[in-house]
């Protein structure tokens, strides 16, 4: 099942230790074989009040009118919170390391953006209680004209989702819709290459499904703070989120998280705390907030789908000359986390692998659904969904071993990044070629012969020459096209063939360039 | 009308830690009088487990046994701040608070124990059984419980540190992207065999063989967790799972386990993983963390494999049944590859 | 509303609690009685974290009503330890590091029970089958199939 190759990299080790390496048993297993593992919800607190919201049924829609008499009236509700209530309404949850603008209200006032979106908040002596008084609460809604599609947002002239962005996409810098990477100058890659691939691909959302809910309770405690037992995965994040949207100092709260029942990164958005609070606040009792399972499904946020365009160039002997992308985030109608993907997504690319031009766009775009949040792989996945398939076409293109092509690229100790960083501690052509001896795939000997420390320097390791300024990428084709580039056969060249272009002149051994024309800081500043 | 085999491969690697750094975790480590040790996170164990590989950090750094060490995490009133347990972060900077937090703790007790002793300091050792001793002069010994009660009630020294790890937050160009995402990288490889059928476009996992580099395996049995339970998460990505099976239409979302599939434990398949370990200089005795990791491999694999099976791409996910199906029919028919 | 009385074994003792009608056997169980063991996953049987015995028969708590189980025998996981000692499942489960964020495990053993209790001596496919209610989204469900064969070979050595 699993098995530990000691000998490779055996001298970059100590191996002398007493307890690290030792397959100890978990300090939590014997609490979760007896049941006795604690969970948010595993804490009884006498008196305890249910909240639940009501969630917009429509995708985008202004809020004309909200009607509480009969709801207020319903038995066993003992407070309904508006967004009105709510002390600072409009937050965005990395405003916490200042980086973007607030948009996201905890209840919606004026306007929904996605279906499922929380409008009021019912807290009752049970929760049937809190549902029966939620079916009678009126809304009068002015349904809006919807977007869903990342490239139909991005469109002038699309409706705007997010007022705080009405272009629909994030703002970097302060001044581009988009996060850039410039490494070389593609169109020279592209122009002396044998060969060339563009190809679309799409992920689509996914729900985190972890077995138990987000949730949280919270409770007036002694000496006029709130405890707060929550299934959150980042504690002081989420208490600093709280006393910001409740501004209450945060020693005020006292958070205690349990284990988790699964995270995936589906429990950072702080998404019960505040209102589970807040209602403690108002009734002066306990009150429990848990998302229910068809809640989870439909509205609560989702990673997020993305859609990656890849255009390569390679050479007919296998290596990738240039490789340009163009990534649209779909973060939903707010941005949460998909600003900070972004910005991972393109230090990713173009990913292990050593390309002399890389160019990059990597947008965050806001439709009409659930917003989007981290999940596992953040930023990565999807690139690596769509990188790792176009490797696979790209070998097929220059009849290439699968195996054998990626060993051609792949990134070794000294070479230089397409962020600008000297890559070390490299390790993929050792694994690439492990799996291929468990996997019984053949690889030539050449090929089982190379390795992360050897045939480095110059020309890899340095920063080529810029490209001339040029527009951005064109919109993309239509879906329908995507398979033509790939099953078109190389255009005939018009001339014999010739011998694979020479690599770049070496440039003078310098250090790896810091020198930018500009910093700035994704960041404002530095967090408070 | 055939159950067709073929294999795919994907290689990749994974950056630790937030993005651009700036996440920052601290912990404190002390010692009750009678040499048994606590350490204080405000950290979370989702499952990954935070609490014991942190613990196995602990007790090697101090030189004690593991079963005198206990970790207590998730209360902001006693733990110090910890950005939060995501971005395969936890290992990498909650580890590297732990082992700071820890020496600062030995360095007191080992100067306790020197005081005992009537040695220096530089000339004793622990023997991770809970002894302090000379070295190469076993007899010349005291318990790690005899020396917390001579600190404590005699010298009056606090057996006990403090620990934070940051990686300071890096810039990014606007024009150029330039940046510094990540100190240390995790990367695998992994090969998947598929057997599609043809007639229906399912696809079923045979079996994966896989490499991991993770810098080091603190604890083999928690790193076989995460890579088995999260290949498994690679497959529901690839061929099951999404809550909008039309997007961009956001219609027909699945609304409870019955409509969000996912593979059960018989649509699984053996895994076959190795580990290396190249130690990345800034991890605790080098580790990464493999938490993300585990599950990215798997996808493309996959589809890279129903291409060698039966000759189409499929380029958007998740590969369900009827998107294989179509592109099937649209080739005219499965066209299986050369068999890798 | 009238509550209605409902009388019946939990692990083994007798209890008795007022339920309103139209509550659930989970929220009975951990609301009223205070068993915390079974788990709260989805609310609509889909997902088995509240998997309970009635009888020896594994049983989703959350759709079932607690006022139907008068006169019957509940077991939860809560009630798998002998004293002290740990069920031979949950050894195995330990052994075989089958939890990772342990929220599945007290449904995941409970259908593991039944399974062992009825058939001392299943194949995989029948461990398999046996599980198949009961999601989980850590472990990839290998160790825990590997735990549930262990824990019935070695029930099946203690008895030889």
């Amino acid at each position: 099942m699993l098995e530990l190759r000691k000998d490779i990299f055996a001298d970059e080790r100590d191996d002398n230790l007493k307890e690290i390496g030792k397959p100890t048993q978990r300090q939590d297993m014997l609490g979760h074989v007896t049941a006795t593992s604690v969970y948010f919800n595993d804490h009884k607190l006498q008196g305890m009040l249910h909240l639940k919201v009501l969630r917009s049924p429509h995708s985008h829609a202004r809020i004309r009118r909200i009607d509480l008499s009969e709801a207020e009236r319903s038995p066993g509700v003992r407070r309904i919170i508006r967004g009105a209530d709510v002390p600072r309404n409009l937050n965005t949850l990395l405003s916490l390391i200042n980086f973007g603008k607030d948009d996201e209200p905890t209840l919606a006032v004026d306007k929904v953006r996605y279906k499922g979106e929380p409008i009021v908040a019912v807290v009752a002596e049970s929760q049937r209680e809190a549902f029966e008084a939620l079916a009678k609460i009126r809304v009068d809604y002015e349904p809006l004209p919807t977007v869903f599609d990342v490239e139909e947002a991005m469109k002038p002239g699309a409706p705007v989702i997010n007022e705080t962005y009405p272009k629909n996409t994030f703002t970097y810098h302060d001044i581009y819709d988009h996060q850039k990477i410039r490494f070389g100058d593609v169109e020279r890659g592209f122009a002396a290459a044998d060969h060339i691939l563009e190809q679309r691909y799409q992920m689509s959302p996914i729900e985190h499904a972890p077995t138990e809910t987000n949730g949280s309770i919270a409770a007036p405690d002694t000496n006029g703070r709130y405890v707060v037992y929550t299934s959150t995965q980042a504690l002081f994040f989420s208490l600093d989120t709280c006393a910001k949207i409740l501004d209450v100092p945060s020693n005020k709260l006292h958070f205690i998280g349990g284990t988790v029942g699964g995270g995936f990164g589906g429990k950072v958005d702080t998404v019960t705390e505040p209102l589970a609070i807040l209602g403690a606040m108002l009734t002066g009792r306990p009150v429990r907030y848990m998302i229910g399972r068809e809640e989870e499904m439909l509205y609560c946020a989702p990673r997020g789908a993305e859609r990656i365009f890849i255009k390569d160039g390679v050479s007919r002997d296998g290596r990738i000359l240039a490789r340009q992308f163009r990534c649209l985030f779909d973060s939903g109608a707010y941005t949460r986390l998909s600003s900070y993907a972004v910005v991972k997504c393109a230090a990713h690319l173009p990913g292990p692998y050593t390309i002399p031009n890389v160019y990059a766009e990597v947008y965050c775009v806001f439709t009409n659904r659930v917003p989007a949040t981290a999940m596992r792989g953040f930023g990565v996945t999807a690139v690596d969904f769509a990188i790792e398939c176009q490797m696979d076409k790209l070998a097929d293109l220059v009849g290439m071993d699968p195996m054998e092509f990626r060993l051609v690229n792949a990134y070794r100790d000294g070479d230089m990044k397409a962020h600008r960083r000297e890559a070390k501690n490299t390790a993929l052509i050792e694994c690439v070629q492990v799996a291929a001896e468990k996997a019984k795939w053949r690889i030539r000997d050449d090929f089982k012969r190379m390795s992360s420390l050897k045939d480095v320097g110059a020309p890899r390791a340095v920063v080529p020459a810029p490209a001339p300024a040029r527009e951005a990428i064109l919109v993309s084709r239509p879906a329908g096209q995507q398979r033509t580039v790939y099953d078109r056969p190389a255009p005939p060249s018009p001339e014999p063939i010739r011998p694979p272009p020479p690599p770049p002149p070496a440039q003078p051994a310098a250090a790896p360039s810091h020198g930018a024309i500009r910093f700035s800081s994704v960041f404002g500043g530095r967090r408070r | 009308m055939a159950k067709l085999r073929g294999r795919g491969m994907s290689s990749m690697n994974y950056p630790i830690g937030m993005n651009l750094g700036g996440d920052p975790s601290q912990a404190l480590v002390h010692s009750n009088p009678s040499g048994k040790f606590t350490v204080s996170l405000s950290s979370i164990d989702l499952g990954q487990g935070m609490k014991s590989v942190t613990r196995q950090i602990c007790a090697e750094t101090l030189g004690v046994p593991v079963e005198d060490v206990y970790v207590d995490t998730a209360d902001s009133d006693t733990g110090p701040h910890c950005m939060g347990s995501f971005a395969s972060r936890g290992t990498h900077r909650v580890g590297n608070a732990v082992m700071a937090a820890a020496r600062e703790a030995r360095g007191v007790m080992m100067e306790a124990a020197a005081e005992e002793l009537e040695v220096n300091v530089a000339d004793l050792e622990t023997d991770g059984r809970g002894n302090i001793h000379v070295k190469g002069a076993p007899h010349r010994s005291i318990s790690t419980k005899d020396v917390a009660i001579a600190a404590q009630f005699r010298q009056g020294r606090t057996i006990s540190g403090r620990g934070i790890f940051l990686v300071p937050l890096s810039d990014v160009d606007p024009e150029t992207g330039e940046m510094s995402p990540a100190t240390c990288y995790a990367h695998a490889c992994l090969v998947a065999e598929v057997e599609v059928d043809d007639e229906t476009g399912e696809v079923a996992m045979v079996r994966m063989d896989s490499a991991y580099e993770l810098g080091r395996a603190l604890n083999p049995r928690l790193v076989e967790q995460q890579l088995v339970g999260g290949a498994w998460m690679g497959i529901s990505h690839a061929l099951y799972e999404t809550p909008e099976p039309y997007y961009p239409d956001p219609s027909h979302g699945p609304r409870d386990f019955v409509e969000y599939l996912m593979p059960g434990p018989g649509d699984i398949c053996p895994h076959d993983i190795s580990v290396l370990e190249r130690p990345a200089p800034d991890g605790p005795f080098g580790a990464k963390g493999p938490g993300e990791m585990c599950a990215n491999p798997v996808m493309p694999a996959i589809a890279n494999a129903i291409f060698n099976a039966v000759g189409v791409r499929m380029d958007e996910l998740p590969i369900t049944p009827e998107k294989v199906l179509r592109a099937i029919k649209a080739q005219g028919g499965a066209r299986p590859q050369a068999r890798r | 509303m009238a509550k209605t009385p409902v009388q019946f074994r939990h692990n083994g003792r007798e209890v008795a609690i007022f339920v309103d009608g139209g509550m659930n056997l989970l929220s009975a169980l951990r609301d009223e009685i205070g068993d915390h063991s079974p788990k709260f996953g989805c609310g609509q049987g889909g997902c088995g974290a509240c998997t309970v015995l009635i009888d020896g028969e594994p049983v989703l708590s959350c759709i079932t009503l607690a006022e139907t189980v008068a006169g019957k025998s509940i077991e939860t996981a809560d009630g798998l330890k002998t004293g002290p000692e740990l069920h031979p499942l949950q050894a195995a489960f330990m052994d075989n590091f089958a939890a990772q964020c342990g929220y599945c495990t007290p449904g995941m053993l409970m259908a593991a029970k039944a399974l062992i209790d009825r058939n001392p001596d299943p194949s995989r496919v029948e461990v398999v089958d046996a599980i198949s209610g009961n999601i989980c989204r850590c472990t990839g469900y290998e160790p825990i199939i590997n735990a549930v064969l262990a824990a019935a070979a070695r029930r099946g050595e203690r008895r030889a």
